[in-house]
C-alpha cells in the first residue's frame, strides 16, 4: 500500500516547551488509524500541524503520490487538497441549516467567484440528502443546526467532512460525550469511511479505539512510544508506565 | 434565511427574495410621494431643502447597506468605510467645482480684447479655487478633474484601490476583530488629517463647496435639481440593495456568515477566508464611494471633517440599532435615526425645562444616541428589525414531526398538536 501522508522528524516547541519532538508518522492510502496518549501528548499538536495551524520548528510533512510538503501551504489549500479535520468540540454553523451545513462542505470549486455565481444542481441536492441520510439527519434537513444535540452536532460535522470527500480525514475524540447507541453508530460512519480513505482518529476512551479494531499509534511527550494492533501496544511496559497503569 | 439545498434551481429572484420585493416597492411608493409632494415637478408641499434631506438620508441608507455587509454579514467590524464615502464625494467635488469655475473664468475672461490661452484660463481655475488656500497652481491630483467620465471612474477605483489594498494587507496578516477595527479607524483619521493640511492639494480644511450648483445648469433651479438627485439616490439605493441581496443569498452568503461565526472552521473547510474578507471589503467601499458621489452633491459642500472617525462609528451606531445582518436592519438604522438626528440637531425639537436645568437637543441629542445604542447592544440585539421576528414568531414554528423534548419519549408534534 503506497503511502498517503508522511510525517518525519518533526518538531514544535511553544516558548521553550517541546509540544511535539522528533514525531514521526506515517499512513496508507485506505487505511485507520486510532491516536492515543495522555493529556499533553501532542495529539491535538500533531493534527494542527499536519492541517497547516501550526508551523513546525523542524521536519517534513508530505502528501499524495507527488509528494508536495504541507508546510508551505495555507489551511485552506490542504484542504483542498483532501485533509479534512474534525475538531473536538463540535463546531459547525449553528445560525443555518443542516442542509445549508452540508452544502458548504460539498466538494466544489472554493473561490469567491465561482461561489457567487453557484447554484445547486439536482445531483448536488441529491447528494446533501443522500450524506443526511447516512448520518442520520435526513429528517433534520431544514433544522438549524444550532438545534441539534450534541451528538446530532458531532455527526453533522462528520457528515461535513465526508461531503469534502477528503483523502486523509483527522477526527478528534468522535464520541466524546455521546450516549452509547451513538457511539456505535460513529464508528459505523467512520469504519466505512476508512474502506475508501485514509481515517485518523484521536480518542481517549479505549473501548471505543478497540472498536475500530485499526492500529494504534500512542504517542507521549510529543513523540511515538508504541506502534501496532491496540493488544500490542498495551502489551508494551513502557505504555502501561506512562498510560495505562495510571 | 433561505435554505440553499432545497431552494428549487430555476425560482424566480421575486420568490427567492420577498424581502427585497417588499423593499424595492416601498422605496418606489416613497419616491413617487416625494415627487409628487415636492417643488420640481409635483405640488410643492415639501419644501426644496427637505428633499435634499431626504435624498441625503437615502446615500446614507445605501452606505449602511454597505457597512451591513461587511460587518453584519462577514463580521468585519470596520470603523472606515466613511472614508470611502468621503473619498466618493470628493472626486465628485473635484469635477463640479473644476468645470463651474472654468464657465465662471471663461465669461470673465471673454470680455478681455485678446482671446484667452487655455493657460491662462487653467491659471484662472486654479486661483479660484486654491487662492483660500494661497495657492495658484493646480496641484497633481487635480490631473483628470475637467473630465467628468474619469472623475466618475475615479468614485469607484480610488475607494476600491485603497480597499483592496488596505484589506489585502490587513486580512493577509490575519488581523481580526478589534485590532482591525482600530486599524480602518486610524485609517480614516489619517486621511482626514491629511486632508486638513492647505497643501493636500485638496483645499484644506475649507473643503469643495458649492457642489450644489450643477456646471452649465445655471438656470435650471435647485428644485429641479434636487428631485433629481433624489431620484438617482432611490435607484442607487434599489440597485445596491438587490445586489446586496443577491450576494447574501445563495451559498456565498453562507459562506460569508461562516466566517462571521467560525473563521477558523471555514478555513478548514478549504475556502480562504481572506479572499472573501477581502472581496467583501472591496465591493462595500465601492458602494460607499457611490453613496458619497451621490450625497455631497445634495448637502453642497464637503471638507474633511466629514470623514473624521466619529463619522464611521456613527455608522456602526445606525446598523447595529437597525439591526445588523438583515438588509433592510440597516436601511431602517440609517433612515430612522440620520432622520431624527436631523430634527433633534435642526433646533426643531422642544427643549425640555426642567426649572433648574433646560434640556436643549442639540447638545443632549448625542447622548441620547449614546444611551441608546448601549441600549440596544445590551437589551435588543437585533435592533429595530428585530421587530419584525416578533411578527415571525406568532406563527407556528415549523418542527418537521421532530420529538418535542429531548428524549426518545418526549411527544411529538402531531400528538402535542391534539
Amino acid at each position: 500500500m503506497s503511502t498517503l501522508l508522511e510525517v518525519s522528524g518533526v518538531s514544535v516547541s511553544f516558548d521553550g516547551f517541546k509540544a511535539i519532538n522528533n514525531l514521526s508518522f506515517q499512513i496508507g492510502e485506505a487505511e485507520m488509524r486510532a491516536v492515543i496518549g495522555p493529556n499533553g501528548a501532542g495529539k491535538t499538536t500533531f493534527m494542527d500541524i499536519i492541517t497547516g495551524k501550526t508551523r513546525p520548528n523542524d521536519g517534513r510533512v508530505i502528501w499524495g503520490e507527488k509528494s508536495v510538503s504541507l508546510l508551505s501551504m495555507s489551511e485552506s489549500q490542504i484542504a483542498q487538497a483532501g485533509i479534512g479535520r474534525k475538531f473536538q468540540r463540535p463546531t459547525v454553523f449553528e445560525d443555518q441549516s443542516v442542509a445549508d451545513n452540508l452544502m458548504l462542505a460539498l466538494k466544489k470549486k472554493r473561490g469567491p467567484l465561482a461561489v457567487l455565481r453557484f447554484r445547486a444542481s439536482e445531483a448536488d441536492r441529491a447528494a446533501v440528502a443522500d450524506l443526511a441520510e447516512q448520518i442520520g439527519l435526513a429528517a433534520a434537513l431544514h433544522r438549524k443546526s444550532g438545534e441539534l444535540s450534541h451528538g446530532q452536532k458531532q455527526w453533522l460535522e462528520i457528515g461535513m467532512l465526508l461531503a469534502q470527500e477528503p483523502r486523509l480525514l483527522l477526527v478528534d475524540e468522535p464520541a466524546a460525550g455521546m450516549t452509547a447507541a451513538e457511539r456505535e453508530h460513529t464508528t459505523a460512519l467512520l469504519v466505512e469511511a476508512a474502506k475508501t480513505r485514509a481515517v485518523v482518529v484521536v480518542e481517549h476512551d479505549m473501548e471505543f479505539v478497540r472498536r475500530l479494531g485499526c492500529k494504534v499509534t500512542v504517542l507521549h511527550e510529543g513523540s511515538v512510544l508504541a506502534e501496532g494492533s491496540l493488544d500490542h501496544v498495551t502489551a508494551d511496559e513502557k505504555v502501561i508506565e506512562v498510560y495505562l497503569g495510571r | 434565511m433561505t435554505d440553499l439545498a432545497l431552494t428549487p434551481p430555476r425560482r424566480a429572484f421575486v420568490l427567492r427574495h420577498p424581502s427585497a420585493v417588499i423593499f424595492i416597492g416601498i422605496l418606489a411608493l416613497f419616491t413617487i410621494g416625494v415627487t409628487v409632494l415636492a417643488e420640481g415637478f409635483g405640488i410643492g408641499v415639501i419644501s426644496t431643502s427637505f428633499v435634499k434631506t431626504l435624498g441625503k438620508t437615502l446615500c446614507l441608507c445605501l452606505v449602511a447597506l454597505a457597512m451591513d455587509l461587511v460587518w453584519g454579514y462577514c463580521g468585519i467590524l470596520s470603523l472606515g468605510h466613511m472614508a470611502f464615502f468621503g473619498i466618493g464625494g470628493y472626486a465628485i467635488g473635484m469635477w463640479l467645482m473644476y468645470a463651474r469655475t472654468e464657465i465662471i473664468v471663461q465669461t470673465s475672461l471673454a470680455a478681455a480684447p485678446l482671446p484667452p490661452t487655455p493657460q491662462e484660463i487653467s491659471d484662472g481655475i486654479a486661483a479660484q479655487i486654491f487662492g483660500v488656500v494661497g495657492a495658484s497652481e493646480f496641484p497633481p491630483i487635480w490631473a483628470f478633474a475637467h473630465s467628468l467620465p474619469l472623475q466618475l471612474a475615479a468614485v469607484v477605483l480610488v475607494p476600491g484601490l485603497l480597499a483592496l489594498v488596505f484589506g489585502w494587507l490587513a486580512f493577509r496578516s490575519r488581523v481580526t476583530g478589534v485590532y482591525l477595527s482600530i486599524l480602518t479607524q486610524a485609517m480614516t483619521l489619517a486621511l482626514s488629517l491629511y486632508l486638513f493640511q492647505n497643501d493636500s492639494g485638496l483645499r484644506g480644511n475649507n473643503g469643495l463647496s458649492g457642489l450644489q450648483n450643477l456646471p452649465g445648469q445655471g438656470d435650471v433651479p435647485q428644485s429641479t435639481i434636487s428631485i433629481l438627485f433624489f431620484w438617482a439616490s432611490a435607484l442607487a439605493l434599489g440597485l445596491g440593495y438587490l445586489m446586496c441581496a443577491w450576494v447574501v443569498s445563495g451559498k456565498f452568503g453562507s459562506v460569508i456568515r461562516a466566517i462571521r461565526d467560525d473563521e477558523a472552521r471555514v478555513r478548514f473547510l478549504g475556502y480562504s477566508v481572506e479572499a472573501y474578507k477581502l472581496f467583501i471589503f472591496t465591493i462595500t467601499a465601492v458602494i460607499a464611494g457611490i453613496a458619497g458621489a451621490l450625497y455631497y452633491p445634495q448637502a453642497g459642500i464637503i471638507n474633511p471633517a466629514e470623514i473624521a472617525p466619529i463619522a464611521s462609528i456613527y455608522l456602526a451606531v445606525w446598523v447595529a440599532i437597525g439591526g445588523r445582518g438583515r438588509l433592510y436592519g440597516a436601511v431602517i438604522g440609517a433612515a430612522f435615526v440620520s432622520l431624527l438626528s436631523t430634527w433633534f440637531t435642526g433646533g426643531q425639537a422642544p427643549d425640555i425645562n426642567l426649572g433648574v436645568y433646560t434640556v436643549q437637543w442639540v447638545d443632549w441629542w448625542t447622548i441620547l444616541l449614546g444611551l441608546s445604542f448601549v441600549g440596544v447592544t445590551l437589551f435588543a440585539p437585533r435592533g429595530i428589525g428585530g421587530l419584525f421576528d416578533l411578527v415571525a414568531a406568532r406563527r407556528m414554528p415549523n418542527r418537521h414531526g421532530q420529538d418535542l423534548g429531548p428524549d426518545a419519549g418526549a411527544l411529538r408534534e402531531k400528538e402535542a398538536d391534539r
